[in-house]
This record gives structure tokens, C-alpha cells and sequence, in this order.
């Protein structure tokens, strides 16, 4: 499902422009992240797409269609709503709530609890909490549940409003995990506003970065944002380290491996008779690796063991442990400057401001 | 307007009789609420202190305040050992009813102050006497005074009901009116009367509460 | 305090039309009949009030007023203009029950938390749909708090009506009255007391049934809070 904002404008009878002349298409099947500082129109823009908010002028249009044409009930039905708090209802138990679309479908009572309790487990909850009331559950709990609850009718659009901003910070990052590891079995066009940058980092496949009155500063994948902000704005709203925060985004496999026995200043790995590595063999005696690294890992993963390794190199090892190859930091330092040297140069010269913070 | 002329005259003529049972009404209604204000205050501190008798305050003073107001006026000479007649039976009646309203809502407004503001409180030095008197009772005053207002607002009224049994106030234009072959000017002139007795010492308790709630005007005013 | 009329056996005999029986039924019959009126009239412009936010003055003022109104008075009143008789009785119950109904509804459909009905927006309810699934049953308690509250101002007012010629337990009073029977006072007195303990504590129980466990806190008295079981959903150590 593409969702495309065609000129979309919202202005409110006391003149303030909560989002101006919006344009911008998200993917299907993809994270699109709305983020901003409060006020910059994140919310309103979220809204209007289950038109919970009607544009003042412009249309939004699903998969080709002008939302607009539609009754706003059904169309409603047909997108998973979570909200900051849940919103469960209260007077109604928590299968019930989870099974509140599929029945205002016309789905059997029976058929809906079934599969909402089958959405319960899917969210990390157990099916003995589909009996309890929302005022029985932890507000992590709660936020699961209207996970679920958005879920329920299979709808292929969700909208996620600040939805775990109201969780302290521990479940918070549980729910973002378990967000994005529920992404990849069930692939839905999901749009989710977040005030947090590292939040829409995180989660986003393309982050949205919406500015006082409504403005798009930026609309590009979170590798871009870090490597590459648009403007001084975007810049400041993603923060410090950025060069060192992006390098989660890259994988150690980009780099090339150099061979386990290569001396590196009087230092050689040493490894055990299954070819476990022991430690780094010099003139000081045997020396600690500080961790290993496995295939897969990113290249933000591999820095740090470079930095921690007495040898300036990280030690990658195969799934038996066996020690197969090293990463010499030197290698990554040619292959970073590299990279976002090409980065840079992409973009038109006129696009290219330099930054008016200090170098970090 | 014949009516209107009809009031005008009816009020010419009874004026006095009319301002007498206006200054007892008065009296019979404010006099139990102030008395049942008053022994509300350390009845709603143990409400709210001592959670045991929460339970036994409401369920009482929820009977009373069941209990349908000119039963209760009838049963009260029994107990007592007053006459019938006597006006202490409706003071007695009221301050019970309001003393059933009135803890309730004190206790409910000493709760409603935030825990972490007198634990501030004590944490600063207050002790424990000076911090009900000076902080938690001020901040408990808009519950409190919001139940104050029900209880003289509904005082007022039931205070009519007395004069079926013969004792005084606003309620004898109605029974006059009754009386005289359900003649509408003494009912009106007291409906009138009662309505804007109710609604002056409502007035009367806001201006109170605005008097000694400054803050709540400044939060208002942002 | 003389208890011998009420226990007078003859009293309690089911047929007698002046027997406490009877005159229950009379009392609850003029109770229930003024009470479904202001129901019908009151609750459903409550509801509107209170789920569209339109005309919130006129709902909270006509609660406050009615509390003002002395029940006697308007009763006169009625009748003054009416003439004697059932009608102007009602009409009288009517007029006084109205306010606490109308004002509650009002207060418990604002209540709902904006949050609340957010979401049911969201997920796609009609208006109608929100104000009777949603708004409604979790407005229930205050509703029936004042549904409560105006019963009893009935049952109190329906006792004074006797005094105007109507029947009902307040008969006893005003008959004992005039001829200083006291016992027959405390007798009337007493069984309209417990008639207005025991309906009270009827629509209490009606109360319970009809509220959602998850509203009324009954839920979180329940055995065992939910935390305690947390499904073991490890957090997972940061990969980044």
C-alpha cells in the first residue's frame, strides 16, 4: 500500500499552518518514520491519513485513491491505530478489545476472540492476559495490546502515534525490538511519528524530518540523515557522533578480511588446537582479545573491537568459534573515507552545506 | 399583568410574616450547615487518616442521607425527646444530612492533596499540626467548599419541607398557598425567595473559596 | 418511641387498602412512573450534551439549579396551576428528578477520557457507535450515581405528597398527624426509611451488574496482578 501526500495543506481557522503543501510518497511495505520537534505538523500529518484530520487543501491518496472518497468509518477500519497510553477501552477485557475491528467488521464474536488471542502470543503476551481488564496490565502490557488491537483485521496500512513514548526507557527499547522483529514476519506499510531521533534511526527504513510549520527538511533513510544532513536544522535535531552512530548501519563483511596469522606490530594471534583464538602473542606475553566478532555484525560492532584489540584488529570467528579471518583498523579507515567521500560527492554541490558545528 | 399584581399586593399586605419566615428559613438552613461544617473537619481528618472508619462513615452517612428528609424530621422527637413542634428536630435533621454529605467530601478533599507536596511539607520541618492546619487543609479547600456549596444549596431547600409539621420558614407560603385553595402568590413569592437564598450563600461560599484559594485564581488566570 | 402500630399485624394485611402493602406498592408506583419519564426525557439529552459538547451550560446549570428548587414549592406549584391529582404530582416528581439525571449523564459521558475515545475514532467506530459502546459504558457509574441520587429525591418527594391527597407511606404520616397518633408517625416513618434503604441498595446491586469490573476497580481486587506473570519476553541486549 503507497500512500502519497499530493500538496497537502492543513491550516486552522486562527492561521497557523500545522502542515504546509506536503508532498511525499511512502513505501509500501516499509518503516517511514514522522519525526520533528513538537509542533513541526508530525502528528497532523499522521492524522490525516485515517482522516481522523481533514486537509485544509491538497489530497491524500492510497495505492492510487483519494482517501477523501471514502467514508471515514470504513476507511478507518481497514488501518491499524496505535496511540501514546493504548487508548484500550477500559470497561471491556483485553480479548475483547484486541477483537474490537474484526467485530465492527461483522467477524463472529467467537472467530474474533479466537484470533485475537493467537495476535496476543504473536505481541508477547500470554492468553491468560486476554481475560484480564487494561487496568490489570503494566502500561507495556497495554501498549502490546494495542498493538494487537491495530493488527487484528489484517489491515495492510498501521499508523503509530508516539507509540512508545510513554514507557519508561528499558521496555521501551523491548517494544522497538519486538517492532521490528514483528516487521519482518508481517511487512506492513507502517507510519509511526516519534519526537525521538535515535527512535526513527532505529526503527525507520525512511525517516521524515518535518520542521516548524509543516515543513519537509528531509526525506531519506537514516544512514543519509547521519552521513548526510540537509541543513543545519536536521543537523542539530540528529545530534552529536554522527559518523560514529552511522557505522550501524554498514556491515563488517563490506571490508576486506586479512589472514589470521598476519603479525601486526610484534603481535601475532594465537589460537588453541580447534583454532579458537587464545589471545595476541607478544613481546609483553599474551594479550587479551577484548571479543570476537561474528559474521553479520555491524561495522559499528567491528570499530569497537578494533579500538579495544591491543593489535588494532578484530578477530572474526565462524559459527564453531574457529578464528577465520582479522580487520585491521587501518582497512577500515581508508574504507570509511572512501565511502563518505562518495557519499558526499553524490550529492549536487548546492545541496552540500558545510556544517556550522565544529568537527564533533 | 393581573398576576404580577396579584404577587405585588399579596407581598404589600404579609411583608412582615413574609420576612419572618424568610430571617427562620435562614436560620433553620445555616445553622446545622455550619454546625455540620464544623465537626466535618476533624470527622473527615479520621476519614481520611485512619482508613478503618471509612467504610463505617460512608455506609452511615449513607442511610441518613437515604432516608427520605420529612421521615426523618418525624422520627428524630422519638429518639431526642423533643415535641414535634420544635425547631431543634429540623437543625438536628440537617446537620445529619449535611453532616453525611459534608465528611464525606472532607475527607475526600484532604485525600485529594498531593502526597509528595506534604511529604515536602515534613521534609521541611513542619510538624504534623501545623501541616494540616497550613498546608494540607488550604489545598483541600476547593473539595471541601465545593461539598459546602451542595449541602447549603440543598439545606435551603429541604428546610420548606418543615413547615408540613407546623415549624417555620419559607416553607409556610407554600402550605399558606396550599391553605387559601392553592392560591399561587405566596407559593411564588416563596419559590422566588428560596431560589435566591440558595443561590446568595452559593455566591457567598465562592467568594469565600476565592478569598482563600489566591492560587487557583493565578493557575486560572495562565 | 411507640412501635405498636407498626407491628400491628392488621396493618400488614395484603388486601386492606390502607395496609402497608399497599400503600408500598402505591409509593413505588408513582416513584417508577416519574422516574421513567425523567429517564426518557433527561438521559438522552444528557448523552447528546455530553458526547457532542454542545450545550455543556445548559447541562451543568440545570443540575445546579434543580438542586436549588424546594421540593414542596414546586409540588404547590403544580398543583396550583394544574389542579389536583396524579398528573401535577408527576409532573412535579418529573420537573425534580430531571436535573440530577440530565447533569450526571452530562458529567459521565465528559468523564470518558479524550484518550479514550480518541481511539475509538481510530479504529473506526461511527459516532453513534462510540457514544453507545464506548462512552456510555464507561459513564455507567456516575450515571447510575445520579440515577441513584434522583430516586431517593422522588421517594422523599412522593412522601410529601400526601399531604396534597395522594396516597403513598406518606399517608401515615400526615394521618397520624392530625390526630396525634404518634405511633402511626414513626410507624409511616419508619418503613419509608428502609422502603428508600432497601431500593437504594437494589439499584447499588443492579449498580454492580451492570458496570464493566474494568471501570469499577473490582477488576484490580481480583487475586493476582498481572505483572507478576509477565510473559517471559526477555530483553534483548543492544546488537547495534
Amino acid at each position: 500500500m503507497v500512500i502519497e501526500f499530493d500538496s497537502v495543506t492543513k491550516r486552522y481557522p486562527d492561521g497557523t499552518v500545522a502542515v504546509g503543501d506536503l508532498a511525499m510518497t511512502i513505501p509500501s511495505g516499509r518503516i517511514t518514520v514522522f519525526v520533528g520537534p513538537s509542533g513541526c505538523g508530525k502528528t497532523t500529518s499522521l492524522r490525516m491519513i485515517n482522516r481522523m484530520i481533514d486537509p485544509t487543501s491538497g489530497r491524500i491518496l492510497i495505492d492510487g485513491d483519494d482517501i477523501a472518497g471514502r467514508p471515514a468509518a470504513q476507511l478507518r477500519r481497514s488501518i491499524g491505530y496505535v496511540i501514546q497510553h493504548a487508548g484500550l477501552f477500559p470497561h471491556r477485557t483485553v480479548v475483547d478489545n484486541v477483537a474490537t475491528v474484526p467485530v465492527l467488521q461483522g467477524m463472529s464474536r467467537r472467530t474474533a476472540r479466537k484470533r485475537a488471542y493467537e495476535l496476543l502470543e504473536l505481541v508477547g503476551l500470554t492468553a491468560q492476559m486476554g481475560d484480564r481488564y487494561p487496568v490489570q496490565l503494566s502500561g507495556g502490557q497495554q501498549q502490546r495490546v494495542g498493538v494487537a488491537r491495530a493488527l487484528a483485521a489484517d489491515p495492510p496500512v498501521m499508523l503509530m502515534d508516539e507509540p512508545f513514548s510513554a514507557v519508561d526507557p528499558v521496555v521501551r527499547e523491548g517494544l522497538q525490538s519486538e517492532l521490528l522483529r514483528l516487521q519482518g514476519e508481517i511487512g506492513k506499510t507502517i507510519v509511526l511519528v516519534t519526537h525521538d531521533i535515535d527512535e526513527a534511526i532505529k526503527l525507520g527504513d525512511q525517516v521524515a524530518v518535518f520542521a516548524q510549520g509543516g515543513r519537509l527538511a528531509q526525506y531519506a533513510a537514516p544512514e543519509e540523515l547521519l552521513a548526510a544532513p540537509a541543513d543545519d536544522f536536521v543537523a542539530g535535531l540528529v545530534g552529536r557522533d554522527r559518523g560514529y552512530r552511522g557505522l550501524s548501519f554498514a556491515e563488517g563483511a563490506e571490508l576486506a578480511l586479512r589472514p589470521v596469522d598476519t603479525e601486526l606490530d610484534g603481535l601475532r594471534l594465537e589460537v588453541d588446537a580447534d583454532g579458537r583464538p587464545l589471545g595476541w602473542r607478544g613481546a609483553e606475553g599474551l594479550l587479551p582479545t577484548e571479543g570476537t566478532f561474528g559474521a553479520g555484525a555491524s561495522l559499528r560492532a567491528v570499530t569497537d573491537l578494533t579500538i579495544l584489540s591491543p593489535a588494532g584488529a578484530a578477530v572474526r570467528v565462524d559459527a564453531e568459534g574457529r578464528a577465520d579471518g582479522l580487520i585491521l583498523q587501518s582497512d577500515l579507515a581508508d574504507h570509511l573515507r572512501s565511502r563518505q567521500r562518495a557519499r558526499l560527492a553524490a550529492k549536487a554541490p548546492a545541496q552540500r552545506e558545510p556544517s556550522a558545528e565544529g568537527a564533533g | 399583568m393581573s398576576f404580577f399584581s396579584e404577587l405585588w399586593d399579596y407581598l404589600d399586605i404579609n411583608h412582615s410574616s413574609v420576612v419572618e419566615a424568610l430571617t427562620q428559613h435562614i436560620w433553620l438552613a445555616l445553622l446545622p450547615v455550619a454546625i455540620a461544617f464544623v465537626l466535618a473537619l476533624p470527622l473527615g481528618w479520621a476519614v481520611d487518616r485512619f482508613g478503618v472508619f471509612k467504610h463505617i462513615a460512608l455506609t452511615l452517612g449513607s442511610i441518613i442521607y437515604t432516608i427520605p428528609s420529612l421521615a426523618l424530621l418525624l422520627l428524630i422527637p422519638g429518639v431526642v425527646g423533643t415535641s414535634i413542634l420544635d425547631p431543634t428536630n429540623v437543625v438536628i435533621a440537617l446537620t445529619l444530612y449535611s453532616l453525611a454529605l459534608l465528611v464525606r467530601t472532607t475527607a475526600d478533599g484532604l485525600g485529594s492533596v498531593d502526597d509528595s507536596v506534604l511529604q515536602a511539607a515534613t521534609a521541611m520541618g513542619y510538624k504534623p499540626a501545623k501541616r494540616w492546619f497550613t498546608v494540607q487543609l488550604p489545598l483541600a479547600m476547593p473539595v471541601i467548599l465545593a461539598g459546602l456549596r451542595v449541602a447549603t444549596v440543598a439545606n435551603v431547600s429541604m428546610v420548606s419541607v418543615a413547615a408540613l409539621i407546623g415549624i417555620g420558614g419559607l416553607g409556610q407560603l407554600f402550605t399558606r398557598g396550599f391553605q387559601l385553595g392553592f392560591y399561587a402568590p405566596p407559593i411564588v413569592i416563596g419559590l422566588v425567595l428560596s431560589v435566591l437564598l440558595a443561590l446568595v450563600a452559593d455566591i457567598v461560599i465562592v467568594l469565600v473559596q476565592r478569598w482563600l484559594t489566591p492560587w487557583a485564581r493565578a493557575a486560572g488566570a495562565r | 418511641m411507640n412501635f405498636d402500630f407498626l407491628l400491628d399485624g392488621a396493618n400488614w394485611s395484603l388486601s386492606a387498602p390502607d395496609a402497608f402493602p399497599h400503600r408500598i406498592l402505591e409509593h413505588l408506583g408513582y416513584t417508577g412512573l416519574a422516574l421513567l419519564i425523567a429517564v426518557a426525557i433527561a438521559f438522552p439529552i444528557g448523552m447528546w450534551i455530553g458526547h457532542t459538547g454542545r450545550g455543556a451550560f445548559v447541562a451543568i446549570n440545570v443540575g445546579n439549579a434543580g438542586r436549588a428548587l424546594p421540593t414542596l414549592g414546586v409540588l404547590m406549584l403544580a398543583l396550583s396551576l394544574v389542579g389536583i391529582g396524579l398528573l401535577p404530582v408527576t409532573v412535579a416528581l418529573v420537573i425534580l428528578a430531571v436535573p440530577p439525571i440530565l447533569a450526571t449523564t452530562y458529567a459521565g459521558v465528559r468523564a470518558v477520557p479524550g484518550e479514550t475515545v480518541d481511539a475509538a475514532r481510530g479504529v473506526g467506530m461511527t459516532s453513534t457507535q462510540i457514544a453507545l459502546r464506548v462512552e456510555l459504558p464507561i459513564a455507567l457509574p456516575i450515571v447510575l450515581g445520579g440515577l441513584r441520587n434522583a430516586t431517593l429525591q422522588v421517594i422523599s418527594t412522593a412522601t410529601i405528597a400526601a399531604y396534597v391527597g395522594l396516597g403513598g407511606l406518606g399517608r401515615y404520616l400526615f394521618d397520624g398527624l392530625s390526630v396525634s397518633d404518634y405511633s402511626q408517625v414513626v410507624a409511616g416513618a419508619v418503613v419509608v426509611a428502609v422502603l428508600a434503604v432497601v431500593v437504594d441498595l437494589l439499584l447499588a446491586g443492579i449498580q454492580r451488574l451492570l458496570v464493566s469490573p474494568g471501570i469499577d476497580g473490582r477488576a484490580l481486587r481480583a487475586p493476582r496482578r498481572a505483572s507478576a506473570d509477565v510473559a517471559a519476553v526477555p530483553v534483548p541486549q543492544s546488537t547495534t
